[in-house]
């Protein structure tokens, strides 16, 4: 058994959706696709197609995220599956249950899908493994490893407002290290072909090795801002403050933060984007994040896309367990 | 008192006596007797057809956790010295991190009793550094080395104040026992089980730098030479860390360094797909790291390759890596890991079996590890060239956290003795 290939079936399909890193480019094009056919459904009166009817998806969330939650919840339903939610955190999980545990009884109930969220990275990972055949898994974030439907909803707007990934030159700023979404994004983006891939940080924030994500190292913002077409800023977490990373959300400001001064240094058509919730002052200076060229409202509603266009392509070719169970 | 082993026509490599030869060995009252030609008088009660066999001295292993007392759903003392002797393994120093950990003598006892139920390998225990293994409070270690410790350890788990540490090493140098010391910086490790480094990038898990273990070494090299304590490094992990050994020895300090056998075969990539059986303590580093650790072995800078032996359940390891319980079930692997040393080109055989029989033993100054006449008679017998594939329901020891699962290793034991008495396999013996 290849661990490279768990979230592929023998056709290449997509059977979990753990991470971007290692996907084809066709594959993730063809994400991209389906969500554009998505969200013509959205933007009609009627809100719904029938893929995923009869189906059951199952939010298992160990980490809250309201946010997350609610537009895999809003996609589940638009899709026309049976949606459960569990709120892990106030759960078993937290009784001492061990997660093998927890998730045999989850089987028992007949699922068709687990879309996870966990503090652990890897944590997806280790659920993909141990379910049965029958169950996709989908990552809603592990750790500091991977948000691969964040990043697709990145990569979707993206390639909304610039087409072509291949000219561009992306920047992403502020905390590498801590940042599941970041890592999924680099993949994407080198998966997807785009020119360059940038990341901009003090070296506190930055993983060992990230060069060997394929990116361009920068520690200043002004070059690392020049030119490109794409500034991602990444949110700045109050607790890295303790952890002797930073001295102060004022010097990460002064140092990182994106200002209209420094956003002139990008191409003209620039477009500025941030994962949310943003921290204005801290990572990003209001006058942009509501300035012309933020597209960060437009994330929010290219997330719902995205994540039915990943969940059906998770169930597509799989018999639904309710049927089979006829 | 046991009877008298006739050891036929195998392969003996004695490497403190630097002997590789086709001879034989014959046994009587628990000891060695000769090689060669039988002493007069001999009778043998028993002869072992050693043909085609390599005849070692029973393997001594620095590193061993045996679990009991306080977490006896891992393993325990009779299960785990079960599992040595089928490995070749005779002596097995016993780490001090129990619960109670070993202490006091009362401690000490349980451990020596339950060692004596057994009837297989020879235990020899460890004390622990500070009591409780708590950092901060000596242990009582004249008491314990008068009741048979041989060494104290911090058992895995590092002192951090570094008075605390100086007095350890002061006063553990009054009663002349050597003092085992875990590497490891708590600050930089603390979190992690993973080398800082592209894989944890990757996998997007905080990583454990080289200077982990490098400011760790100096702090202690820097106590050693204040306080003239002799102390054993144990489980070097980095190419750097072998470097301030070496260069510590070659000022003359008395220091000596131990490297566990996963290390010399696994890196970083071994974690990938957060395969939580490479979650170890040091962590595996990159494939540099384990080049010079091979070269370190070979140079005699590193003394004793052991097995680091963890036991865990299959709860420790049946969680994301980050949750799971770092360290391997080493035993079953440890030999035959030796072997492959020499088929990969490392190390000559001699070599290799000298850091695994009499390297240990010299630097604890155990009576093992030799066949030299009047040594006592802790005698592994192996086919060198038997092959098996290490699956983790085929370990004797009741850990099943093998990294080496799907490997194809060649060496089996085929009989051990400690003090001149088979101890696997376990028989009725014919008469």
């Amino acid at each position: 058994m290849s661990r490279r290939d768990i979230q592929l079936d023998d056709q290449g399909r997509l059977r979990h959706f753990l991470t971007t890193e290692g996907l084809p480019r066709d594959l993730l094009e063809r994400i991209l696709d389906t969500a554009a056919s998505f969200t013509g459904v959205i933007e009609k009166s009627i809100k719904t197609v029938p893929l995923l009817r009869g189906r059951t998806v199952m939010n298992l969330f160990f980490e809250a995220s309201t946010r997350t939650r609610t537009t895999f919840e809003l996609a589940a339903k638009r899709l026309s599956a049976d949606v459960l939610n569990l709120d892990m955190g106030s759960s078993s999980a937290v009784k001492g249950e061990s997660l093998l545990d927890t998730l045999r009884n989850l089987e028992a109930m007949q699922c068709d899908m687990f879309v996870v969220r966990h503090a652990d990275s890897g944590a997806a990972h280790f659920i993909a493994e141990h379910v049965g055949d029958d169950v996709a898994v989908v990552n809603a974030g592990d750790g500091r490893h991977a948000h691969p439907t964040q990043a697709m909803l990145d990569m979707y707007t993206i390639r909304r407002h610039k087409g072509d990934f291949e000219p561009l030159r992306v920047a992403i700023v502020g905390d590498i290290l801590h940042s599941r979404v970041a890592r999924s994004q680099i993949h994407a983006l080198n998966g997807l072909g785009a020119g360059e891939v940038r990341v901009v940080a003090p070296r506190t924030l930055l993983p060992r090795d990230v060069e060997r994500l394929g990116v361009h190292v920068y520690h200043e913002i002004e070059a690392g801002l020049r030119d490109v077409d794409v500034v991602i800023t990444l949110r700045l977490q109050r607790e890295r403050m303790q952890g002797a990373l930073l001295p102060s959300e004022q010097e990460y400001y002064q140092l990182y933060g994106i200002s209209r001064e420094r956003l002139a240094l990008a191409a003209p058509d620039a477009i500025v984007m941030h994962p949310g919730p943003i921290n204005r002052g801290v990572e990003i200076e209001s006058a942009v994040a509501d300035g012309p060229h933020s597209v960060i409202l437009n994330q929010v509603t290219n997330g719902i896309a995205v994540r039915m266009a990943v969940m059906s392509m998770c169930l597509e070719g799989r018999g639904s367990r309710a049927e089979e169970d006829e | 008192m046991s009877a008298s082993v006739h050891i036929r026509g195998g392969r003996v490599l004695c490497p403190a006596q630097g002997i590789d030869r086709s001879t034989d060995v014959f046994v009587g009252d628990g000891r060695i007797l000769a090689l060669g030609e039988p002493p007069e008088g001999f009778h043998a009660g028993r002869t072992l057809d050693a043909r085609g066999l390599l005849v070692l001295p029973g393997l001594v292993d620095l590193g061993t956790n045996l679990r009991e007392p306080g977490a006896r759903h891992k393993a325990d003392i009779v299960s785990e010295l079960r599992a040595a002797a089928a490995s070749g393994i005779t002596t097995v120093c016993a780490s001090p991190a129990t619960r109670p950990a070993v202490d006091n003598t009362a401690v000490l006892e349980l451990v020596q009793g339950q060692a004596h139920k057994a009837g297989a390998s020879r235990l020899v225990p460890l004390g622990a550094l500070t009591a409780g293994l708590d950092g901060e409070h000596l242990s009582q270690m004249a008491a314990l080395k008068r009741a048979g410790c041989v060494a104290v350890s911090d058992g895995g788990q590092p002192v951090a104040n570094t008075l605390v540490l100086r007095r350890a090493l002061e006063y553990a140098a009054t009663h002349d026992l050597p003092v085992m010391v875990t590497p490891q910086d708590p600050d930089l490790t603390r979190g992690s089980s993973m080398h800082e480094g592209w894989m944890a990038t990757r996998l997007g898990i905080a990583g454990i730098p080289v200077a982990a273990e490098t400011v760790a070494l100096a702090r202690t090299l820097a106590l050693v030479e204040e306080t003239g304590a002799r102390v054993h490094f144990m489980r070097l992990s980095s190419t750097r860390g072998a470097e301030l050994v070496a260069r510590a020895r070659r000022d003359g300090l008395p220091v000596s360094a131990d490297v566990a056998m996963h290390q010399l075969f696994l890196t970083e990539m071994d974690a990938s797909g957060y395969s939580t059986t490479a979650n170890v303590l040091p962590p595996l580093r990159g494939e540099r790291d384990r080049a010079a650790l091979r070269q370190a072995v070979a140079d005699g800078v590193i003394q004793a390759v052991c097995s680091d032996h963890q036991p865990h359940d299959a709860d420790a390891k049946a969680v994301p890596f980050v949750a799971a319980e770092p360290g391997v079930s080493g035993l079953d692997t440890l030999l035959a890991l030796a072997l492959r040393l020499e088929d990969e080109g490392a190390l000559p055989l001699l070599t290799a079996v000298e850091r695994v029989t009499s390297g240990p033993a010299a630097l604890l100054g155990l009576p093992g590890g030799t066949l030299r006449p009047g040594a006592p008679a802790d005698i592994c017998l192996v086919d060198p060239r038997a092959p098996w594939w290490v699956t983790p329901e085929a370990l004797f020891s009741r850990g099943r956290n093998t990294p080496f699962g799907g490997w194809e290793l060649t060496g089996r034991v085929r009989h051990t003795l400690v003090d001149g008495t088979p101890v696997y396999p376990e028989e009725t013996a014919p008469a």
